[in-house]
């Protein structure tokens, strides 16, 4: 060979190294530094001393972490398979819309909302209060619609007195005949539910038929023996009262704007008196979105609406390179929507449905703020998940960077594999 | 742990090289050359303040300066003040001074020698200025590091005026049993859920349970088991729990506990005075008026006001509190005279006038407070004398006391969402002896 010549490569070869010099020292400093060094500390305990895989062994027999492993898991099988799935509804659906940049921009814009601002977002949206969250407002709207709430929702007896409480509704302990005027005292009525038509409670004016009053038993204020019709005490209007006798309701009646009721037919005889549960049913409160039970869905379900827009956009941009003529040739061919959809759509676009999922495998494994600002205190530890116990445990009080790097370690050990993946498909690609 | 740093390396030779004391970096200003500053030099005051509290310790750092002619620096941390503080001093540059938010911090930087301990100046501003127990609670075995600037109230229970006339309670209830009592006959005037509990933050169940325990266990069994020599199944704690879980376990007093467990501390204040308010009793610390005046529209003093936690089997009147150590990280002269002022009844005046602050300083005239209920929180702290301790679970290791969704926090969120006693106290004591063995 040309000894010129191969001098001249090796200076060249020199020149390139010392071109590539910079770039190398931030990927080291910046990326080899930092995951080994996280290596080496995930070796040592909270105050530095090595104690070799005693983080690793604590990290697998922690139940904390074990829950963190189980959402993790339930994380990556449902959140990027729905999140693609939807995504690519979409995409084939807006092909058809008349407005499909619009509602492109639409579903895509949640992308640009940080997922903390998300999180917060969709706090107040599972509210568990009607009055804050839409969706219990929407259902607690839906099923009021169905079953209206009752008008003394909160009222009840005091303990020890005439009524008690048989499945929800109130009823006597002892029989009452006509002639003797039963009284029955609630309390826990809002002075402000109490309806505007009541008025001051009395004893029912003397007639036949047994009859009684149903009152507040609470003047505003205070004051007022209990168990006695005192000034300031309005009667409940409008709760329905039965006399029952055996397991027979007798006769219905309804309290009048001074609580008063009476059974006119009722004339002989030892009945027993029951307000029904109608009267006193809870209101539908919704469903608790963010308890222990339901969170990690509901957290996937927001992540859903953050990410179902990148799904689509990167969908429909492969949708657009799918060449016409084939999908053309299996219309002439007879090939129904549906038929085109699975045999020519879905495997032609295969290659980027595969970049999306991974990409999204990876996302998901590292979620940490979604979780963070959505789960309230009382249920992290049921919705935690791996990169928020690496928080916790090194940060977040835990105060031990030992087995937060262990945790670090693993969560890179278990996106390794999605990584390679992806690797491996852009060097093909570029091939 | 100290062998990969490279770019520090040639530094730390130097600093080393220069002074056998390796700490060097800050105090940049510091005049080299004169051996006794009596008056100038430059201090830095790291703390978690901002905004408003800021601005209060701020006329405290010009009082100084205008005192002694040292000016001080204040650097905000931001909330996450031992991450930041661990990292400062890992790198070789701490601040002067450090006001730190618990007690258990104190402990930990004095363990790993990484504080300065106070001057026999500082210790004899301490001694004058407040109780004995204020020494004690700034030492860590034996030695005295901190100053406290401020002293909170975590033993005050909050109620709304409105509600207990319209109930007709005229006298703020002083036993357990009273305040059952009027919880009850709140519940009979209508209140949906009389007290609110705010379960979804784990560290409003941990002031319940201390409060309930240091006045039916003592103040000398709450020690024990703030620093563990007691075990969580101890009898004690039995008796602490059941007395817990006659009120939380009554529906008609604090409703579905799986609603508490969903309400954050600013919502069960808002639960009791809002515009639409569903409860009329709030218990947590003095900074319950901070958030009744920034997020209801109650006005504290009038609409909202308090009464100290209730006595229990006639306890004597207890406070469990907190508060902002001040301690010193370097040799800078100016820092012990900076603790030395803190503790001067000028510096705990300048602190409480902002509002929002209240001090355990005995020599401080209570009409610095700027309104009556704060001087209120105040003269409870002072009047307690030695009978103050921190809250618990901040002298508890952090994976124990102060961990979101672990350990004590979650041990009494599943308490109240279960109320198994037994439970409880062998998931309390599992929790306890890991963390800490692990300290």
């Amino acid at each position: 060979m040309n000894p010129t010549k191969a001098g001249t490569s090796a200076r060249r070869g020199r020149f390139a190294v010392v071109l590539l010099f910079p770039a190398l020292g931030l990927l080291a400093a910046l990326v080899l530094y930092p995951v080994g060094y996280s290596l080496v500390r995930s070796l040592l305990d909270a105050g530095g001393q090595w104690t070799g895989l005693g983080n690793y062994l604590r990290l697998f027999t922690d139940s904390g972490t074990f829950t963190a492993l189980r959402n993790n898991l339930v994380w990556v099988i449902v959140a990027p398979t729905l999140v693609t799935v939807v995504g690519l509804m979409f995409a084939v659906l807006t092909e058809r819309v008349r407005f499909a940049t619009a509602f492109k921009t639409v579903v895509f814009m949640p992308i640009a909302i940080s997922f903390l601002a998300s999180g917060v977002i969709f706090r107040m949206v599972y509210d568990q209060d009607p009055e804050k969250g839409i969706v219990n407002a929407v259902l607690v709207g839906l099923h009021d619609t169905f079953a209206p709430p009752s008008g003394y929702p909160d009222a009840r007896p005091r303990p020890g007195e005439e009524l008690s409480v048989i499945a929800g509704a109130l009823t006597t302990t002892g029989t009452h005949a006509p002639g003797a005027p039963a009284a029955l005292p609630l309390v826990g009525v809002k002075a402000g539910d109490v309806p505007a038509s009541a008025s001051q409670a009395a004893a029912p004016p003397p007639g036949s038929g047994l009859a009684g009053t149903v009152w507040l038993d609470f003047a505003s204020g205070g004051g007022g023996r209990e168990g006695v019709i005192d000034p300031g005490e309005k009667g409940l209007p409008g709760i329905s009262v039965e006399a029952v006798i055996g397991d027979r309701v007798a006769a219905t009646a309804m309290t009048r704007s001074d609580g008063t009721f009476r059974f006119a037919g009722l004339t002989s005889g030892g009945f027993r008196l029951r307000l029904p549960e109608a009267n006193f049913a809870q209101p539908y409160a919704g469903v608790t979105w963010l308890g222990p039970g339901l969170v990690t869905p509901s957290i996937i379900a927001a992540y859903l609406w953050i990410y179902a827009g990148f799904a689509m956009v990167l969908i429909a941009a492969g949708l657009a390179a799918i060449p016409r003529d084939s999908l053309e040739a299996a219309r002439i061919d007879g090939a129904s929507e549906w038929q085109v959809f699975r045999r020519i759509t879905v495997p032609l676009l295969a290659p980027v449905l595969g970049v999306v999922f991974v990409t999204l495998v990876i996302n998901v494994l590292k979620i940490f703020d979604l979780v963070y600002i959505l789960a309230p205190g009382s249920v992290q530890s049921n919705a935690t998940v791996l990169a928020l116990q690496l928080w916790n445990v090194s940060f977040g009080g835990g105060n031990d960077q030992g087995m937060g790097s262990a945790i670090g370690i693993v969560l890179f050990v278990l996106v390794l594999p999605a990584m390679l993946f992806n690797l491996r498909r852009f060097r093909r690609e570029q091939r | 742990m100290r062998t990969p740093r490279s770019p520090w390396h040639t530094r730390a030779a130097l600093a080393a090289a220069a002074s056998l004391i390796a700490i060097t970096g800050c105090s940049a200003g510091e005049p080299g050359a004169g051996p006794s500053p009596s008056r100038g030099g430059t201090l830095t005051v790291a703390a978690v303040w901002t905004g408003k509290e800021q601005q209060t310790f701020q006329t405290l750092l010009d009082d100084f300066k205008a005192r002694t002619g040292v000016t001080a620096e204040y650097v905000a941390t931001g909330d996450d003040i031992a991450a930041v503080l661990g990292t400062k001093i890992q790198g070789g540059s701490p601040p002067d001074i450090g006001v730190l938010p618990q007690p258990g911090l104190m402990g930990q930087f004095a363990k790993a020698g990484n504080l300065k301990s106070a001057s026999a100046d500082v210790a004899a501003a301490v001694k004058a200025g407040y109780g004995s127990i204020w020494t004690e609670l700034g030492s860590v075995d034996g030695t005295l590091y901190g100053v406290w600037v401020d002293a909170s109230n975590k033993s005050t229970v909050w109620y709304r005026t409105g509600a207990f006339a319209e109930a007709g309670i005229t006298r703020a209830p002083a036993t357990w049993p009273e305040f059952l009592q009027a919880a009850q006959t709140l519940s009979d005037s209508g209140v949906t859920t009389p007290v609110s509990i705010g379960g979804a933050d784990g560290w409003t169940l941990t002031d319940w349970f201390e409060n309930v325990y240091i006045r039916t266990a003592g103040l000398e069994n709450y020690d024990k088991l703030a620093k563990h020599q007691i075990p969580w199944t101890d009898p004690t704690v039995t008796a602490a729990l059941d007395t817990l879980k006659g009120l939380w376990s009554n529906r008609a007093l604090v409703g579905d506990p799986a609603k508490a467990l969903q309400a954050d501390f600013p919502t069960s204040v808002a639960n009791a005075f809002s515009d639409r308010p569903t409860s009329a009793i709030v218990y947590e610390g003095s900074f319950v008026a901070g958030a009744i005046a920034s997020s209801t529209g109650s006005k504290v003093g009038e609409d909202a006001k308090f009464f100290p936690f209730p006595s229990i089997n006639d306890s004597p009147p207890v406070v469990v509190g907190g508060g902002n150590v001040a301690v010193a990280f370097t040799d800078n002269p100016a820092s012990q005279r900076f603790l030395a002022y803190l503790a001067t009844p000028e510096a705990a005046k300048l602190m409480v006038a902002g509002g929002g602050f209240t001090s355990a300083n005995k020599a401080l005239d209570a009409a610095a407070y700027p309104d009556e209920t704060s001087r209120q929180i105040g003269q409870q702290i002072v009047a307690a004398g030695d009978n103050f301790r921190f809250d618990m679970s901040d002298l508890a290791p952090s994976a124990f006391g102060g961990t979101k969704g672990s350990g004590e926090f979650k041990d009494l969120q599943d308490f109240l969402a279960g109320q198994d006693v037994q439970a409880a106290q062998r998931q309390l004591e599992a929790d306890a002896k890991a963390a800490y063995s692990g300290q």
